[in-house]
């Protein structure tokens, strides 16, 4: 149950992450030297939205549903 | 010349591709429409990320970012990001199990069993099938106008492969994909269609960044020093309640019929597993670049008469003819490879949920839904490309349909929520959320014709404490609660029809809720 609570709280901070009101009105420090610091933030967010989801396979997947691999469909 | 030599033997290839499969595949539905569900994990994620991007991804994210600056990206690709993925994982997977178990081939299809419906399925199949069919037709225009764009001659202007002709070679090369292939196909070509997209980006930069005179930096940092180009590097135009919104509309993504039924046609469960990590990382490997180069060309270009033409004007001007050719084929690859899916869609969700539902399974038997299927396939294009034809002037109806298919996607994503996580919901939750959705877009369409920019139309109190509620932005499009997109009165409200209703209708029976509940489904 607590790691449930863990990886929604994660996921929910993922999510409010997205609306980084702080860099709204900022092109620096510009990254690399020529990414607006605003892009370069969502350009790492992605990466951080990919880390979320393998850390969600690795620990909320659906075992029951790897079951339904063996089944043949009914037509 | 060279480019349009590149794109027409990319074409061939795709055709092709198509007549492969054709000799592969067996006269029945489940092979059709879903390849037999035997895709496998990297096939399907690059068939399920070419069925989820369009043109949009590289011409129009290029666009709207030289109009608007780097904030698009977070505005649509990075809420995609983090929405799309999720979506797969918690509805796409058990979207496949149980397709797999029960033998549903569409949505629809699923919806009918689940709620013990007939009539009310057919609702969400006409909802659906109303919302998919400009995104269609848009998609045969946006391969007309980017053939004709890029065959343009250097000395007259003038496009050697004209609109109507461009229209027609996409139509063409997509019929004959899906009439021939069916979902085989299609996903055959999808891997080629999806590596050529993918790589776009990035060499489209490396040649660009080569050929201008500065570099990156200088240019980015010019726009950040000038105080009326400050904001494309920043967001300081972009209201946050718009960006807030926005995270909504990728929720549209898994409701959208060709997505759902890419997910039923997986071999195997594990194939979202690498799916859902990846998605954000190609997601990422597609705009970044695209929205880059489009604040790029505001520097380097100048004002340009078409801001959706800065991708191409920057490769006309800084890539080699051939490499151009290239890349223009990457973007036709996005066109047709959602455009594929899409007509194939319609195909199997008329077929399976109108014709065979309503007695056409007996009548036609499986070889003959095939035939069927291949036959509307026929006519669904040559409609689309007869209306792409003479709306052509008319495009931006369809462009404000297929913004309006976004929101009431997103908007019946709580039907499918609730079909599949929530017991109590009833087959009349699912018909006022539906219907909700399509007043609504109604509403809006009419609100938005009928009223000027900036005209109030509902508002709370007076003077300048009043809450305007619902009002028309200076961009012409509704918005509501002093700047919110109306994504969220329609994920709202539709989420609220589907509780309050399923709560004073009689649940479905117990064995339908056992069957779809038992341990192995839950």
């Amino acid at each position: 149950m607590m790691k449930k609570f863990l990886l929604f709280l994660m996921v929910l901070l993922i999510y409010l992450a997205h609306q980084d009101l702080w860099n709204w009105r900022k092109a620096d420090p510009m990254v690399f030297g020529f990414l607006p610091i605003g892009l370069a933030y969502h350009a790492a967010y992605s990466i951080v939205a990919a880390v979320m989801m393998a850390i969600l396979v690795k620990f909320v997947w659906p075992k029951n549903l790897d079951d339904q691999e063996t089944m043949a469909p009914r037509s | 010349m060279i480019p349009v030599v590149v794109i027409l033997i990319y074409l061939a290839v795709i055709a092709f591709i198509g007549s492969i499969a054709y000799r592969r595949g067996k006269e029945n539905t489940e092979d059709f429409f879903l390849a037999n569900r035997s895709v496998g994990s990297m096939v399907f994620f690059l068939s399920l990320f070419a069925t989820n991007m369009t043109a949009f991804a590289i011409l129009g994210s290029s666009g709207q970012s030289y109009r608007q600056g780097i904030g698009i990206y977070g505005l649509m690709a990075s809420s995609s990001c983090f929405v799309i993925p999720l979506s797969i994982f918690f509805i796409g997977t058990r979207l496949w199990a149980l397709g797999k178990k029960f033998g549903h081939q569409t949505q629809v299809s699923f919806f009918r069993d689940r709620w013990e419906c007939n009539h009310i399925g057919t609702a969400i199949f006409a909802l659906s099938a109303a919302m998919l069919v400009p995104y269609m037709i848009i998609s045969i225009m946006g391969g007309g106008t980017v053939l004709a764009e890029i065959s343009k001659s250097a000395e007259t202007h003038q496009p050697l492969i004209s609109y109507a002709w461009g229209c027609a070679i996409v139509a063409i090369v997509v019929t004959l994909n899906v009439f021939l292939g069916g979902m085989r196909g299609t996903v055959w070509v999808n891997i080629l269609q999806t590596i050529m997209f993918l790589c776009f980006g990035a060499v489209a930069v490396a040649v660009i960044a080569h050929a201008l005179p500065k570099g990156f930096g200088d240019y980015m940092g010019g726009l950040a020093a000038n105080e009326k180009t400050r904001f494309l590097v920043t967001r300081e135009k972009m209201p946050p309640r718009l960006f807030w919104s926005y995270t909504l509309i990728p929720l549209s993504s898994i409701m959208f019929p060709h997505m759902a039924i890419m997910c039923f046609s997986a071999r195997r469960v594990t194939a979202f597993k690498r799916t859902v990590i990846a998605y954000p990382i190609a997601i990422m490997i597609i705009w970044l670049p695209c929205v880059f180069l489009g604040v790029l060309g505001a520097a380097a270009l100048g004002k340009i008469p078409d801001p959706d033409g800065v991708l191409l004007g920057m490769l006309t001007k800084y890539a080699p003819a051939w490499l151009a050719g290239v890349l223009g084929a990457g973007v036709i690859s996005a066109v047709m490879g959602s455009d594929a899916h899409q007509v194939l869609a319609l195909s199997t969700m008329f077929t399976k949920d109108v014709v065979s539902h309503y007695g056409g399974k007996e009548k036609l038997g499986e070889r003959g839904s095939v035939h069927f299927a291949r036959g509307f396939i026929l006519v669904v294009t040559v409609l689309a490309y007869f209306v792409a034809l003479s709306l052509k002037e008319k495009q931006g109806i369809f462009e404000i349909a297929v913004r309006y298919a976004f929101s009431g996607f997103a908007a019946m994503a709580p039907i499918m929520v609730a079909a599949l996580f929530w017991k109590r919901s009833t087959q009349w939750g699912a018909l006022a959320a539906t219907l909700f959705v399509a007043a609504f877009l109604v509403w809006t369409a009419v609100m938005q014709n009928s009223h000027h920019p900036n005209d109030v139309l509902w508002q709370i109190g007076e003077g300048k404490e009043a809450l305007k509620v619902f009002f028309i932005t200076p961009r012409g499009d509704v918005a509501f609660w002093n700047g919110f997109m109306t994504v969220v009165p329609m994920v709202a409200g539709s989420a609220l029809c589907m509780i309050v209703f399923s709560w004073c209708t009689p649940p479905p029976s117990q064995a339908t809720i056992a069957k779809y509940f038992s341990p192995s489904t839950a």
